[in-house]
């Protein structure tokens, strides 16, 4: 074997060198062993962004593996909890994958990036657990995270920003669709998706073409109101569009040491996902065994009265704060929907869409403490979900 | 349709049919596929040189389940029994014990023995009671688990505070100690040292081997027999048995897989594309073979699968049988003993010393070995005057640096017969046949994973609650309507038919209810 140079210290990304130009405020941390910023100019300026013009966000930390071989789509099919083989190459799906007990280990995304061919993405790394899935089947699968640059460009005019830097037939992307594009001489992929629910695209591409893919895409941004944006701008994106997060609104399953501390896919309101025709899929028999004798937990999206966010916060069925039935897992103030906004995690049966419950939050004021129970009503739709998200072909803007 | 059955065991290991046998008896409708020609899976007698036959595997009977005998009406015939063992020593001072009597040492190791052996032997009913009957779950509030839980709990209680202590303090602790501290002959250390380590990848000195020794007690506090024709005919006895329970054998009928359809089993396939249609089956085939191979991964969950390819079950006994034209001649034996069971295992550390290669992939220098002369008391198994001397072999590690092609075999052969010489001496002159089996033969020749005998290394950790794995110990296994009745899960391998029968008895009461 050859010596190879092992980097010391965290990583940066292919585009590391354009972010640091951008960067005003040197606010970083790190993701999965990468430099990342919290915000480059100012979290609230990129917020707007996301939602009023073009934000891009270096998603290159992203876990990312690629999974080929004959079996693969019998893997994925038995790795997550909806049917896999509705997927066709060229879309992506959205899915959550659960350890024997029917408790989540994760979520993320699964492009069918050619026919037999796969990338799982998600927030945390799973090798050991998707090598064990691989037992007895012919797929391999590579941890792809490092040879893949990508970008998150996300916003009303993402689509514009696109189609000016000379994406052909990106109007013709449905919403979770991907395309392979030759672009300037090089491979991308481009695909519809998001974090922010909003509008918008990824590109994916090989680390050697970042900087070329950067320098177009912020020239053809120069009239949109392109900017970059950190994680802090994301963090309250994804919030609106009532996304959940591995660590902060469910552990994932492997992670926990104490019983009922997992969630089930049908406790984190993901039973769309979850397909119970087919025959055989990890978490099946007890997902199942959940569905027929009732879940314990019901992840609830909050509309909180007031304005100050409700971090932390117990979850109380009645005014007095008699019966705490759970707590708050993400809480901000959503500027776009002018609404204090949460989502939590609250003790079945209490928690359906359209009751109400209160929500205890603490706050201070010079140093003093003040609590408020606040009303909360529990809502079913995303915050956050404009028409142009869905709209083939996007409009111009 | 005339192929549809109540249940189709695979395999027609002795396991296999006892559970076959009580599942028909039940009232099921069953059928038993079996890869081989002969009934019994290891437990069988065949011949391996002209006119010469001997029990291909299990040569021993020391474990059968008293309840199975019963329930089934067995009465064997047996050639020899209560047989002493006979720790031999070079200088003809061997060393004599059966029951709590031992012959040949001093004193104080003769009332220590007889302590040893009733202490032992309180403990090894104790665990009898649960090897009979299906471990319960753990972290669950089931009223039966809970309660074979709380009977468990109260059965050591009564074991008395002295008593208990010993065995909480013994059960996961080495034989080595045990022996060294209680015992002065090397012999005698050596003996019971390699009594608890048969059939296993440990060595004396290696943890839980005192709760491998109580295993070997636990049916009949290690009371040695040898069936008349040899394990053949036990299994010959268990396949009479199921077949007047109404149950179909089929030999040579090798099963290439189960069928799954709509996530739950449907019948067999065997590896002539016949088709055979149950909605249980019950496989006697070791926790490995059956989901990896039989089932295949896709159709269970990934960390259900992740424990089952963890099983540790690399076999590391070789049987060694000899074709001999005459009584060998051993020092300080006379020549009614040569119906006993021999050992050579010199002392404690000699068994040790045999183990230590086997952890590195290499086979002993100088093996420990269990002989029997069955022929001695049966001479229908080898010609008027000739003998058959069948030994088990320790340790040949499945996993053999370089793998067991013939030149390994013959050395290995070499090994073991140079070191019985060293007993019986001349004995080489009479040898006329021999045959190596090690467990990569028995591996291929009996379709056991590894080549291990228990199906799965016995040990604590995939002992009663987590055999063969944890969450699926109760014979069912996480794929409807599939089950397992072999060595692999509870209570482990030997032939005592307990894995069978208790698989027949939780399979007629899952489908009672």
């Amino acid at each position: 074997m050859s010596a190879r140079e092992v980097p010391q210290g965290r990583l940066r990304t292919p585009f590391y060198s354009r972010l640091a130009e951008l960067d005003t405020l040197n606010a970083w941390h790190t993701w999965k062993g990468y430099t990342v910023p919290d915000a480059l100019y100012c979290a609230d300026t990129e917020y707007f962004a996301i939602r009023n013009s073009t934000a891009v966000f270096d998603l290159t930390p992203m876990t990312k593996y690629r999974i080929t071989g004959p079996d693969a789509l019998v893997y994925i099919d038995r790795l997550v909890t909806r049917d896999m083989s509705k997927i066709r190459p060229g879309r992506v799906a959205y899915a959550v994958w659960c350890n024997d007990q029917g408790q989540t280990i994760d979520d993320g995304t699964i492009f069918h990036l050619r026919e037999g061919e796969y990338r799982l993405c998600s927030q945390e790394r799973h090798c050991a657990w998707l090598m064990d899935s691989a037992i007895g089947l012919d797929v391999s699968i590579t941890d792809e995270t490092a040879d893949v640059a990508a970008l998150a460009v996300q916003g009303p005019t993402s689509f514009a920003t696109l189609s000016r830097m000379g994406i052909d037939g990106l109007g013709e992307l449905k919403p979770f669709g991907l395309m392979h594009v030759d672009f300037d001489g090089f491979e991308l992929m481009v695909s519809r998706t998001g974090f922010t629910g909003d509008l918008g695209y990824e590109l994916w591409t090989a680390p050697e073409n970042a900087v070329s893919l950067w320098d177009y895409l912020f020239a053809a941004g120069e009239i949109t109101g392109i900017r970059a944006m950190g994680t802090d701008a994301l963090e309250q994106a994804r919030i609106e569009a009532g996304y959940i997060m591995a660590y902060i609104d469910f552990l994932p399953a492997n992670a926990t040491m104490r019983t009922g501390r997992t969630r089930s896919p049908l406790e984190l309101g993901l039973d769309w996902l979850v397909d119970f025709k087919k025959p055989n899929f990890n978490g099946r028999r007890a997902l199942a065994e959940e569905k027929r004798s009732g879940s314990t937990w019901r992840l609830v999206k909050l509309d909180i009265e007031g304005n100050k966010p409700a971090h932390h916060a117990y979850i109380f069925a009645d005014r007095k704060g008699r019966k705490n039935i759970g707590f708050v897992t993400s809480a901000t103030w959503s500027p776009v929907c002018k609404q204090n906004i949460a989502l939590g995690t609250v003790r079945m049966p209490l928690g359906a869409p359209g009751s109400e419950l209160w929500v205890e939050i603490f706050y201070q004021r010079e140093m003093h403490w003040s609590r408020v129970m606040a009303r909360a009503e529990v809502v079913d739709k995303p915050f956050w979900f404009p028409k142009r998200r869905g709209l083939t072909p996007p409009d111009l803007v | 349709m005339t192929d549809r059955y109540d249940a189709i065991v695979i395999g027609a290991g002795h396991n296999g049919l006892v559970c076959a046998a009580l599942l028909a008896k039940g009232g099921k409708k069953v059928l038993v596929l079996e890869a081989n020609e002969q009934v019994g899976g290891a437990a069988v007698t065949r011949e391996f040189a002209d006119g010469y036959s001997v029990s291909a595997c299990a040569h021993l009977l020391y474990q059968l389940q008293p309840k199975v005998r019963k329930e089934l009406g067995l009465s064997p015939k047996l050639a020899s029994d209560a047989m002493q063992t006979i720790a031999l020593s070079q200088d003809g001072e061997h060393v004599r014990y059966a029951g709590a009597d031992v012959r040949g040492v001093g004193g104080a190791d003769v009332t220590s023995y007889r302590r040893f052996h009733t202490q032992m032997s309180r403990f090894a009913d104790l665990l009898n009671t649960y090897l009979n009957t299906t471990p319960p779950r753990l972290g669950t509030s089931e009223f039966k688990d809970l309660a074979t839980l709380a009977r468990l709990g109260f059965d050591l209680r009564r074991l008395g505070r002295e008593d208990m202590r010993t065995f909480l303090r013994l059960i996961g602790i080495n034989i080595h100690d045990e022996v060294t501290e209680r015992f002065e002959s090397p012999l005698l250390r050596g003996a019971v040292s390699f009594d608890a380590v048969l059939g296993t990848h440990l060595g004396p000195r290696s943890p839980n081997t005192i709760m491998t020794y109580l295993y070997r007690l636990a049916a009949s506090h290690g009371r040695l027999a040898v069936p008349q024709g040899g394990m053949g005919t036990i299994a010959e006895e268990l396949a009479q048995a199921a077949r007047t329970a109404g149950v179909t054998i089929r030999t040579t009928m090798p099963v290439k897989r189960i069928v799954v359809e709509n996530g739950r089993v449907a019948g067999v396939e065997t590896a002539t594309g016949e088709r055979f249609h149950s909605a249980t089956v019950v496989s006697n085939a070791d926790p490995k073979r059956t989901i990896m191979e039989l089932v295949g991964t896709r159709h269970v969950e990934t960390g259900f699968t992740r424990r089952i390819s963890h099983i540790r079950m690399r076999g590391n006994a070789a049987k060694l049988h000899l074709a001999l034209d005459g009584l060998p001649a051993i020092s300080g034996l006379a020549k009614a003993e040569f119906g006993e069971r021999l050992v050579i295992a010199p002392d404690e550390h000699y068994v040790e010393r045999a183990f230590n290669p086997a952890k590195y992939g290499e086979s002993s220098a100088e093996p420990v070995i269990e002989m029997t002369l069955p022929s001695f008391r049966d001479p229908s198994l080898a010609p008027t005057g000739k003998h058959v001397l069948s030994c088990v072999v320790q340790y040949a590690p499945y996993a053999l640096e370089g793998g067991w092609t013939d030149a390994a075999k013959e050395a290995f052969t070499k090994t073991c017969i140079e070191t019985i010489v060293r007993y019986a001496p001349g004995l080489e002159s009479r040898i006329t046949a021999s045959e190596l089996l090690t467990p990569a033969d028995i591996e291929r020749e009996f379709h056991i994973t590894g080549g291990h005998w228990h199906h799965g290394e016995l040990a604590l950790d995939q002992f009663m609650f987590v055999r063969p794995v944890c969450g699926a110990a109760q014979y069912r296994m996480p794929l409807d309507g599939l089950y397992l009745c072999g060595a692999g899960a509870h209570p482990g391998g030997g032939v005592s038919g307990a894995a069978g029968r208790n698989a027949a008895r939780r399979i007629l009461r899952e489908q009672a209810a």
